[in-house]
């Protein structure tokens, strides 16, 4: 968790000015009760009206300049608590965004949404009442020990007692508590799941009545869920009394020693009446301090689920070479015998896959469900590492590029199409901000998006919502082909990207990406053989290994699983007179 | 406007209490307890004082009366300390118990919203409300609820005990008192409207989290990473320059009545000393009444610090009732039908619909589909095909004209029935978070396991479950991370097998399966359609052929109608369109 306390470095001199404010002020509070004590002894024991008026005089001055240096510090605590929130937050953004694929699939975005907000802001509150009491209450306790040991040291005995037993409470609780606030979260996360999967999934849970079982479902993971909050808060409730009885019996002794020591005149009434207040003080500042440990053991569970992430570091190491190191003579891609097998599953996604893809090639890659196509062109980008054997881009170990570098070489359209808000031309223009108009247009009309764009009204510049809900499955698709066209890579992957386009369009779609570049190695993943089968080569996959690779007309005469695939699309009759 | 704010608030509090009446009893008990705790607190100061009295001096200490008080301070801080902890136990309960109801009525809620609403908001902030906001309501309400009533029951209580020993004193108290409470006012109203301009700028904060952290694989792919940075520290910067003034503002308030207490501390010193001068009050009076002083004034300090965080919370309640509190798609009418069976006759007649009044995306369309028959939707992407099915299921009702099914409008059975009576299969496939089985038996989780096992085999996916590590009780988790996109089609038909609809709809149902596996559940599919009214989606026009009517789609209407052979010799669009299935070959 100590890696957070980078973000407060830049808060620093606020984060170090909070608490020495309060820390004055905390100064003025304790020497209330020795004026106090002043009037008793003084004032009233001589009768000096002015003595009691000038003494009275100093309290308000006291409370005057405690404000002042109060509200000083409430404003560096807050600007320290909200910037330090601000930038952990972008830290935590910037990290996530270096995950690897492999690493977001553990984690989940769930999680790591939750981790972004309600964490994040928990920890800021966390902070804020850190910087106002950490030092304070402590202090206040201590100071109010000291100031007794001041009046009578064989009485002040009691706090030194008391004080060490207090702690004990106070940590106990604290320590048991912290534990089950982690579980709080877990579970909280388990309701987060449930309330997204309802909204993602509202169609299919309508469309089989489940509206009720669900319902039935996410009371179930609630009551968890309260269950576990109010044991939590059973444990935590325990602080306040318990402090309470113990500075009580404090008094009690308190008062017992100060009978006897004014008895024997060591002490006088006054004095007595001041070691009470401290002690009360005392009571006073240990129920801010458990609402401020409830508090703090809250915010350090999330503090902790933070730095989890923070902590983790991207696991795919950088590379050095940049594109100008590409051997121009080398073929765009070369598979050595790869291997792939993704975290946490047993079975291997890709065995053994050797093949080669020379420039300005396309190569189509067909197989059935579940066998290795996506895995296959994953490795090219560098999405997933190998598990064995090794992928060359360029001519060079894709591990040796800089991420940006083999990223900008390979563009890629994934089966899950993913828009963000914004405009059309804006999503577009990811794939090169400084495109012009005419680029742009033209990786539209590439990606056969040109049509419904050009039927808003407001063209290309018509709004995008998020995740491109207001488009339709097809639509979406193309937007990502011309979006991965406008980059222009040496290598353009197509991942069952045309999945929702009827043939007409996906047969004009592969016509115009030829006509594009001629030099760009393309790579087609389909289902398809209509799709693949005009390509250099085709890779046919079954099961995670490379069974066949070769033009349609060898496939076809030579590859089993090809026939099958090509025959069942195109059943023998239609195949002949097409 | 601070009128209707302050109403505004006052409503959300109101229906927060009624959240509260019920849990009643624990409400009693937690105000009886507080009771009891506040009263026994304010006796310890008069004990102590009465103490402090019978130590005048050297010589001059009464040891047994100090003895017989010291045992009732033990007494009472020990009832004390269990009142205390019983009281905490049942704010505990209601708390959370409240957050609880809250947030079922808010997921029920979301059960019960028009898919329209789902459609067109971000799920982030939806999500927000029902976790973020209900968790921050509790912590308000948890700590508003302790503290406000033991607050006031001890300002209340001290007073009276103040009365008992001195009234001119506790004149001078009382005096002063309204001046923390107007600052505690003043400062509230302030920061309320901060407050909720925090939990909106959040909820927009949120969104753009949830957008990106999704599409994080893109944004890799792009190299996007700078860019998104940059729109993010844009909305992170506006939220930190609001969330700095909403906290700064609110934490003054603990200062500001801080400083009050002093004032009271100080005047009830002032005026006590020179009533002990006067001979007036004793000594342990006036230890005891600036006991009093303090205890009187901590509560207003809390109270104004329970304010700030209770305008948070309301905030926060707000947004959280603002979602319950959408409407409901039009409920069922009380007289709807709901029959068991349905024989699959579908009739639209004069259909307008679209998403957005302003743009119609479906004109005067008209359909007659005989129980049984086969429908194929074809026609460019785009051309409202899944626009048709989501009126079909009524995820959208329509704008003007009518469905039919069975001669009866559809809006004349219950969405239950009538959704009972489709089994439907989409492309983006859907995979709630449980096990492969609780999935595939989701229509009816009583179904035998004989017959679960043969829908299994006949999609083919059986050899697959049967090799999860924990088969069929593997579980699945995050919409079907570890499934490819064909495995959970693959679930998807299972599941839809299972729930022996009258009427299918199939969107592009197979896109993601290879042709071969597909091939090989054909023979499913066949039986599965057997006798059932089926709406087909497919771009593959191999398995559009066989059907009995074939419907082509351009631009939300009917261009033309009828099977493979009648339209193939009408060479119109759809000849166009079958032959573009081999224009591959010519480029």
């Amino acid at each position: 968790m100590r890696s957070l306390l980078v973000y407060l470095k830049k808060y620093r001199r606020d984060a170090i000015l909070a608490p020495a404010f309060k820390l004055l002020e905390a100064l003025f509070e304790l020497a209330v009760p020795l004026v106090m004590a002043g009037v008793i002894d003084v004032g009233i024991a001589q009768g000096d009206t002015g003595y009691i008026l000038r003494m009275c005089g100093l309290l308000v001055l006291l409370g005057v300049a405690g404000l002042a240096v109060s509200i000083t510090a409430q404003f560096f605590a807050a600007r320290a608590a909200t910037g330090f929130a601000a930038g952990l937050r972008r830290a935590l953004f910037g990290r996530i965004q270096e995950f690897s694929f492999s690493q977001m699939d553990l984690f989940g975005t769930d999680t790591l949404v939750t981790r972004m907000t309600s964490d994040i802001s928990q920890v800021q509150s966390g902070l804020n009442l850190t910087l106002r009491l950490f030092l304070r209450s402590p202090f206040i306790v201590f100071g109010s020990m000291v100031m007794a040991f001041t009046v009578d040291a064989r009485s002040a005995r009691v706090f030194a007692a008391t004080i060490p037993l207090l702690a004990v409470v106070v940590f106990g609780v604290m320590l048991i508590s912290l534990p089950l606030y982690g579980k709080v979260q877990t579970r909280l996360d388990g309701i987060m799941t449930a309330t997204r999967e309802n909204l993602s999934g509202a169609r299919v849970i309508r469309a089989f009545g489940q509206e009720d079982r669900e319902e039935e479902r996410f009371r179930a993971q609630n009551a968890e869920l309260t269950r576990t909050q109010k044991f939590v808060g059973r444990i935590s409730a325990l602080m306040n009394p318990l402090t309470y009885v113990m500075v009580n019996i404090a008094t009690a002794v308190l008062i017992q020693r100060g009978a006897v020591r004014v008895d024997s005149g060591i002490l006088t009434q006054g004095q007595v009446i001041a070691l009470l207040n401290y002690m009360s003080q005392i009571l006073v500042e240990l129920i801010k301090m458990a609402n401020f440990i409830i508090q703090m053991t809250k915010a350090s569970a999330c503090a902790r689920r933070v730095a989890d992430v923070l902590e983790t570091e991207p696991d795919m190491p950088d590379g050095s070479l940049s594109l100008a190191d590409a051997d121009p003579n080398a073929p765009a891609v070369a598979f050595h015998g790869v291997s792939l097998s993704y975290k946490g599953s047993s079975g291997r996604a890709l065995e053994d896959v050797s093949f080669t893809a020379r420039r300005g090639e396309t190569v189509g890659i067909i197989g059935g469900t579940g066998s290795g196509k996506s895995s296959l062109v994953n490795l090219i980008p560098r999405f997933y590492d190998a598990t064995s054997g090794s992928v060359e881009v360029l001519g060079h170990d894709v591990r040796a590029y800089r991420e940006e570098e083999l990223r900008r070489a390979v563009g890629v359209v994934l089966q899950k199409a993913e828009l963000f808000k914004g405009t059309i031309a804006g999503n577009v223009r990811w794939g090169n901000e400084s495109a012009t108009d005419e680029e742009v247009d033209s990786a539209l009309a590439a990606a056969q998006a040109k049509e419904f764009v050009d039927s808003r009204a407001e063209g290309s510049t018509a709004p995008v919502e998020q995740s491109g809900r207001n488009l339709s499955g097809g639509q979406k698709q193309r937007l990502t082909i011309a979006r991965a066209l406008l980059k222009k890579p040496e290598i353009l992957i197509l991942d069952d990207s045309a999945s929702a386009l009827d043939f007409a369009t996906d047969a004009r779609l592969r016509a115009a990406i030829r006509e594009a570049s001629r030099d760009m190695t393309t790579f087609i993943v389909s289902q398809r053989a209509a799709s693949v089968q005009h390509a250099d080569q085709i890779l046919v996959l079954d099961d995670g290994r490379l069974v066949a690779r070769g033009t349609h007309e060898e496939l076809l005469a030579s590859s089993p699983v090809y026939q099958e695939i090509y025959y069942s699309q195109f059943p023998k009759e239609d195949a002949a007179h097409g | 406007m601070d009128k209707s704010k302050r109403a505004a608030q006052a409503r959300v509090l109101r229906r927060v209490l009624r959240y509260l009446g019920r849990s009643r009893a624990y409400l009693a008990a937690s105000l009886l307890l507080a009771l009891a705790t506040v009263l026994l607190t304010l006796y310890i100061p008069k004990l102590t004082g009465e103490a402090v009295d019978r130590m005048l001096g050297p010589g001059q200490v009464d040891f047994a009366g100090v003895a017989a008080v010291i045992a009732r301070i033990l007494v009472c801080a020990a009832v004390t300390g269990a009142c205390q902890w019983l009281m905490s136990l049942c704010n505990n309960k209601m708390t959370f118990e409240v957050v609880r109801d809250i947030r079922n009525d808010a997921f029920a809620k979301i059960e019960r919203l028009p898919l329209g609403y789902i459609d067109s908001h971000p799920w982030g902030e939806i999500e927000s409300r029902v976790i973020a906001d209900a968790d921050q309501f509790a912590d308000g309400l948890l700590m508003g609820f302790t503290q406000l009533f033991s607050g006031v029951v001890t300002i209340l209580g001290t007073l009276v005990f103040m009365l008992t020993v001195d009234a001119r004193i506790t004149l001078a108290v009382v005096v002063i008192t309204p001046v923390s409470l107007l600052v505690a006012a003043f400062i509230s109203k302030r920061t309320y409207v901060l407050f909720r301009r925090q939990s909106e700028l959040r909820g927009e904060q949120t969104a753009f989290i949830n957008e990106m952290i999704e599409g994080q694989k893109v944004v890799k792919a792009f190299g996007r990473k700078e860019a998104v940075e940059e729109e993010f520290d844009r909305i992170n910067e506006r939220l930190s320059a609001c969330s700095l003034r909403a906290v700064f503002f609110s934490s003054i308030t603990n200062p500001a009545t801080r400083f009050v207490n002093s004032l009271v501390y100080t005047c009830v010193g002032l005026v006590g000393a020179l009533a002990v001068v006067r001979g007036t009050l004793s000594v342990g009076q006036l230890a005891a009444f600036l006991r009093y002083a303090n205890q009187y004034t901590k509560p207003f300090n809390e109270i104004s610090g329970v304010i700030a965080e209770l305008q948070n919370a309301i905030a926060c309640a707000e947004r959280v009732f603002e979602l319950i509190d959408e409407d409901p798609q039009t409920p069922d009418a009380p007289d709807a039908a709901s029959p068991s069976a349905f024989h699959g006759e579908v009739t639209l007649q004069d259909v307008d619909f679209g998403y957005v009044p302003a743009r119609p995306l479906i004109q005067g369309l008209n359909l007659r589909v005989q129980p049984g028959q086969k429908v194929a939707i074809v026609g460019p992407t785009g051309c409202g095909k899944t626009t048709l099915i989501n009126l079909l299921m009524r995820f959208y009702d329509v704008d003007r004209g009518a469905i039919f099914v069975d001669g009866k409008d559809a809006r004349s059975y219950t969405r239950r029935s009538l959704r009972d009576g489709y089994g439907m299969v989409l492309q983006e496939t859907w995979l709630r978070s449980g096990t492969v089985r609780e999935n595939i038996t989701m229509a009816d989780p009583s179904i035998p396991e004989e017959e679960m096992l043969s829908a299994a085999r006949a999609c083919h996916i059986d050899s697959f479950i049967r090799r999860l590590p924990q088969g069929y009780d593997t579980p699945v988790a995050r919409n079907g991370e570890g499934f490819s996109q064909g495995q959970r089609q693959l679930l998807c038909i299972a599941r839809v097998m299972m729930s022996r609809p009258y009427m299918l709809i199939l969107d592009e149902a197979t896109s993601s399966i290879d042709t071969r596996t597909e091939l090989k559940i054909q023979e499913a599919f066949n039986a599965l359609m057997e006798g059932r009214t089926s709406f087909i989606v497919a771009h593959r026009l191999s398995t559009i052929r066989n059907a009995d009517v074939i419907l082509v789609m351009k631009d939300g209407s009917i261009i033309e109608q009828g099977d493979h052979e009648t339209l193939m010799a009408a060479r119109g669009f759809y000849y166009d369109l079958y032959q573009s299935q081999f224009l591959g070959k010519a480029i």
